[in-house]
């Protein structure tokens, strides 16, 4: 067994510093990286967020420097910067944390981006849900104005930057990229089909960069310390560190940082394991549209190409932990209850799919199940993996189609219990 | 230009092409449910999603443009899976009762499902969406257990209509699209233009159905006097399956003679007399007598639009009762007398292109004593399925006159029926009446097509009349802001709630703007064709002013043929 020493990147200051205070900040070495891009071209800068190997740590992985990039050759009178910080994710409180503790990495990392693509005004878009933050958030972005790390002309460089908070909607989906954008238009949080990509058309028509918290607090170091340095940590492709967020029934819970790439397995040791001493069941990995997992299936390495090598997901980076008290079944009703909720009901598939699912599941739950059920579960959710607009509905049926997947036995006993 | 495959067939289309656009060009059909060919993308159905290599998921074919080099597959296997389960998770919460629907033979949704070919029972058990039916306006009908969530009837009510009285409501499965808040329709500023049963694809929304006030009448001691709007004799055709533009004039009496109208009157008879009223008044106000713009009033559709957003110009709408309201007061008293019966003897139904004709005619003001000037509106729609229902073979019918004595109507009577059309026919007379010169061309080429806004500066005498023509409501409410600003100094105004005009109207076949144009070069068509093209020339106008009304605008006009509006804004607080 092997125990977890965590690698403090984008947490490099919890703890250490005032959250609010811009003074606190700087004196650990912060809006250095800010200064020194300013220094730079944006080409410059762009090309080193690029060696650095960063990908998005919102879901979907995409290297941050080539959307920086996408949105720099954009001609346009005005462009967009959003953090997107509307965790909505349950189990997963990264972002909260990293606000919570550091909010002017986040200012700076925005502040980075908005200098590569040429945007003057960037926003906050808060989950409506942590209402404790934004007075915090408030005041430090006050202070931040105030010392001159964001306002007119920053580090005497001509550069002008600024950031409004925005409070999210209360809906999970709104954490979908075109939803957020309608959000903070004012309209109801709803995807949109793209192309056009908000790179290119996203709020109010303008090219827009949208990151996600930890993605962006990554940013600072990347300049502060360069690209290659960056590039070392965590695994080939897929540089840098994550945040897990550690849940369920394990032993120790929180958030916890360690390179991309590490092993599960010892994640979840070092840790302490089940609660309460009971056995593991399986593990739910990468958020509620992440992925189950069983007990055999622990030795996985913890990065996005590996997990998607092994038919799984990093997600968001959520491991929530389940013993062999609970009914697996009963936790994929409930997930799928979730998605009900927080379809937005736009498209077909997403708006009636997982209402369906949860209908089969539920049956079969209280042993009016068939077997022919499975069948149509695994075709519904090819159906909505290949035709649902957004992210949402092309995810939502992970936890089904997984459990289906390594947890067969618990389905076929429930429908063979109710057949009896 | 951008070179790409369908189906492995190599074409070459312009950059911008949608896939659907590019697989149509190639004679491939692709079903389609929320794409609409007159409203922007929504690609929320997923219906049409098609394959495309590179992808890892299928894409919306309505929404994706093409690119150089994209391959794909429009009815691959893959394809045709998730279109079919996508149309049995459809069919699921569609209630099935498709043999006794409005739309039945003409449902988007039946199409589809004919067109794939779904023959099977659905595996999901049916959940009903709403149980809720709406007919509080008494032109349309809202049935929400047949909504298949498209969106259609929301972009056209906003988006075209700046109406607003549809919303969409709830999220996720519970998502519908209703009267805001829960209401009625009837409780909002629903202006029952029906321009939302022209977007919808199934019989979500439908023509609130009054033939069968006509049905128990057939035979019975009642006369049965009929009117019919200009713009019918454009649509009627198309709506029993000929082509779009073919006029049916004579044919349309003869129908209506067979399945038992009595009597079928021409409404250009009273678009003409609306000409003298209208023109009459507008040259009172312009020598200083009353509210300037003046702006029409034939559209009922309009009126209420003004009453609800715009209440403190209603001044500015001309007094006159619309054509049908004319029509309706006349047959009550100047034709019931002359025939010695009473008015509650006779029904008088209009035939309309317009769901919002069934409120005008409900209106108190078109009633005398409790009894009501027209008594059952019939639009184009319902006429066809009389026609149907009837057995007649519309196709081979002989044609028949109008009836006298409000058999006869102009050329400018006809052309009430289009966008712009009630401005050229007030010109034509107006000009010649001010001037007492005979016009060179009566064609007035700036008022007409469909522009959504058409501005003029007419001379006419000493005065340059400066016009505005705007049709479908949300170019009225741009035209309407400009003139309550004050940054406009119109003198006249045309405002057509549908966009393209009565051709374009809720009670008509369903329609798209490729559509339009054959019906709009038809009513021009037909207008040349008449011997009288000038409303003043009709000499069947000048008779009822020397035996019964007198003068325009006067006594008996107001009595009869003039009207006033409501502020109805309380609806919007």
């Amino acid at each position: 067994m092997t125990m977890l020493k965590e690698t403090r990147i984008v947490l490099r200051n919890m703890g250490k510093i005032d959250p609010v205070s811009a003074t606190d900040y700087r004196a650990q070495g912060g809006y250095a990286g800010l200064q020194k891009a300013l220094k730079m071209t944006p080409g410059e800068v762009i090309a080193e967020i690029s060696a650095s190997g960063l990908r998005g740590r919102g879901g979907a992985g995409f290297p941050t420097g080539k959307k920086l990039d996408i949105s720099s050759k954009v001609e346009a009178d005005q462009k967009y910067i959003i953090c997107n910080a509307d965790e909505g994710e349950p189990g997963t409180n990264k972002d909260r944390i990293i606000l919570s503790s550091d909010p002017n990495t986040v200012f700076e990392g925005m502040a980075i981006n908005a200098y590569a693509i040429g945007a003057s005004r960037g926003f906050i878009y808060l989950r409506y849900e942590y209402p404790s933050l934004f007075p915090l958030i408030e005041a430090a972005l006050q202070n931040a104005r105030n010392e001159g790390f964001l306002g007119e002309n920053i580090f005497g460089s001509g550069f002008s930057f600024d950031i409004e908070l925005v409070s999210g909607g209360g809906a999970y989906v709104c954490g979908e990229e075109t939803a957020l954008i309608s959000s903070i238009e004012g309209g109801r949080g709803e995807p949109r089909s793209k192309p056009p990509y908000p790179g290119a058309q996203g709020l109010y028509g303008k090219p827009t960069v949208v990151n996600n918290v930890e993605t962006l607090a990554n940013i600072p170091v990347i300049l502060d310390k360069g690209g290659e340095y960056f590039s070392k940590i965590g695994e080939p492709g897929c540089t840098g560190t994550k945040l897990f967020t550690l849940c369920g029934k394990i032993t120790e819970r929180g958030v916890f940082e360690y390179p991309m790439g590490t092993n599960l397995m010892d994640i979840f040791e070092t840790h302490g394991g089940v609660k309460d001493g009971r056995d593991l069941k399986g593990v739910m990995i990468g958020g509620q549209s992440g992925y189950l997992i069983n007990n055999t299936q622990m030795d996985l390495k913890m990065d996005i190409d590996s997990c998607r090598r092994k038919d799984a997901t990093l997600g968001t980076g959520t491991i929530m932990v389940i013993d062999d008290y609970y009914n697996l079944l009963e936790i994929v009703e409930n997930i799928m209850t979730f998605f009900i909720h927080e379809s937005c009901g736009k498209c077909t598939p997403c708006r009636e799919g997982n209402v369906r699912m949860h209908e089969i599941i539920h049956n079969i739950n209280v042993g009016k199940g068939k077997m022919e059920d499975l069948e149509l579960l695994e075709e519904l959710a090819e159906t909505m993996k290949l035709t649902a607009l957004c992210a949402l509905g092309q995810n939502s049926f992970y936890p089904v189609i997984t459990s289906l997947k390594n947890f067969r036995y618990d389905y076929v006993r429930a429908i063979e219990r109710g057949q009896r | 230009m951008v070179n790409i495959t369908i189906n492995g067939i190599g074409l070459q289309v312009e950059e911008g092409t949608t896939i659907l656009q590019a697989a149509e060009s190639l004679g491939i059909s692709i079903p389609t449910l929320c794409h609409h060919p007159d409203q922007e993308v929504k690609a929320s159905c997923r219906i049409c999603v098609v394959e495309a290599k590179g992808f890892n998921t299928l894409v919306p074919s309505c929404q994706y443009p093409v690119f150089e080099g994209m391959e794909i597959q429009t009815h691959s296997p893959k394809v045709r899976n998730a279109r079919m389960h996508l149309l049995e998770l459809i069919l699921s919460r569609h209630v099935q009762d498709c043999l006794h629907c409005a739309r039945n033979g003409s449902c988007e949704l039946q199409e589809v499902s004919r067109q794939l070919h779904f023959d099977k029972t659905p595996r999901y058990p049916y959940v009903e969406r709403s149980n809720i039916i709406d007919d509080t306006t008494g032109s349309i009908v809202r049935t929400e257990s047949k909504c298949i969530s498209c969106g259609r009837c929301l972009y056209v009510c906003t988006n075209v209509q700046s109406v607003n009285a549809i919303s969409k409501i709830d999220r996720s499965f519970n998502v519908k699209f209703g009267s805001p808040y829960n209401s009625t329709l009837a409780e909002g500023p629903c202006v029952n233009c029906g321009q939302c049963v022209q977007a919808c694809p199934t019989g979500a929304l439908t023509i609130k159905d009054s033939t069968d006030k006509v049905w128990s009448q057939i035979g019975g001691k009642k006369l049965i006097a009929a009117q019919v709007a200009p713009s019918v004799r454009i649509n009627l055709a198309e709506a029993l399956g000929e082509e779009p533009g073919t006029v049916s004039s004579g044919r349309l009496v003869t129908a209506m003679k067979r399945i038992g109208f009595d009597l079928v009157f021409d409404t250009n008879f009273t678009a003409d007399l609306t000409i003298l009223e209208e023109g009459t008044e507008l040259l009172g106000r312009l020598s200083g007598g009353g509210a300037l713009p003046m702006i029409t009033s034939c559209s009922p559709g309009w009126i209420k639009f003004c009453e609800t957003y715009y209440p403190d110009m209603l001044d500015n709408l001309s007094t006159c009762k619309s054509p049908q309201g004319m029509f309706g007061a006349l047959i009550k008293t100047y034709y019931a007398d002359s025939i010695g019966k009473k008015p509650e003897d006779i029904l008088s139904v209009s035939v309309m292109p317009c769901t919002a004709k069934k409120f005008e005619a409900a209106r108190p003001e078109l009633s005398a004593d409790g009894i009501a000037d027209v008594d059952v509106v019939l639009t184009v729609q319902e006429l066809a399925n009389m026609i149907e229902a009837s057995g007649i073979d519309f196709k081979s019918l002989p044609e028949t006159e109008y009836d006298a004595p409000f058999g006869l109507g102009s050329g400018a009577g006809t052309i009430f029926g289009v966008t712009g059309g009630v401005m050229e026919a007030a010109l034509r007379t107006v000009y010649e009446v001010v001037t007492g010169d005979t016009l060179d061309n009566i064609e007035f080429e700036a008022v007409r097509g469909f522009e959504g806004i058409k501005e003029a500066t007419i001379p006419v005498g000493d005065l340059n009349v400066k016009i505005a023509v705007a049709h479908g409501l949300g170019n009225a409410r741009k035209l309407m802001d400009k003139v309550r600003s004050g940054e406009a100094d119109y003198h006249f105004i045309e405002i057509m709630a549908c966009p393209g005009g009565c051709i374009g109207g809720g009670g008509n076949p369903i329609k798209t703007w490729k559509k339009m144009k054959p019906r709009l070069e038809a009513v021009y068509r037909h207008d040349r064709e008449l011997p009288l093209r000038k409303s003043h020339e009709n000499p069947a106008v000048t008779e009822i002013y020397a035996q019964f009304l007198g003068e325009p605008n006067g006594h008996k006009s107001h009595e009869l043929l003039h009207t006033h509006y409501v502020d109805r804004s309380e609806v919007l607080k």
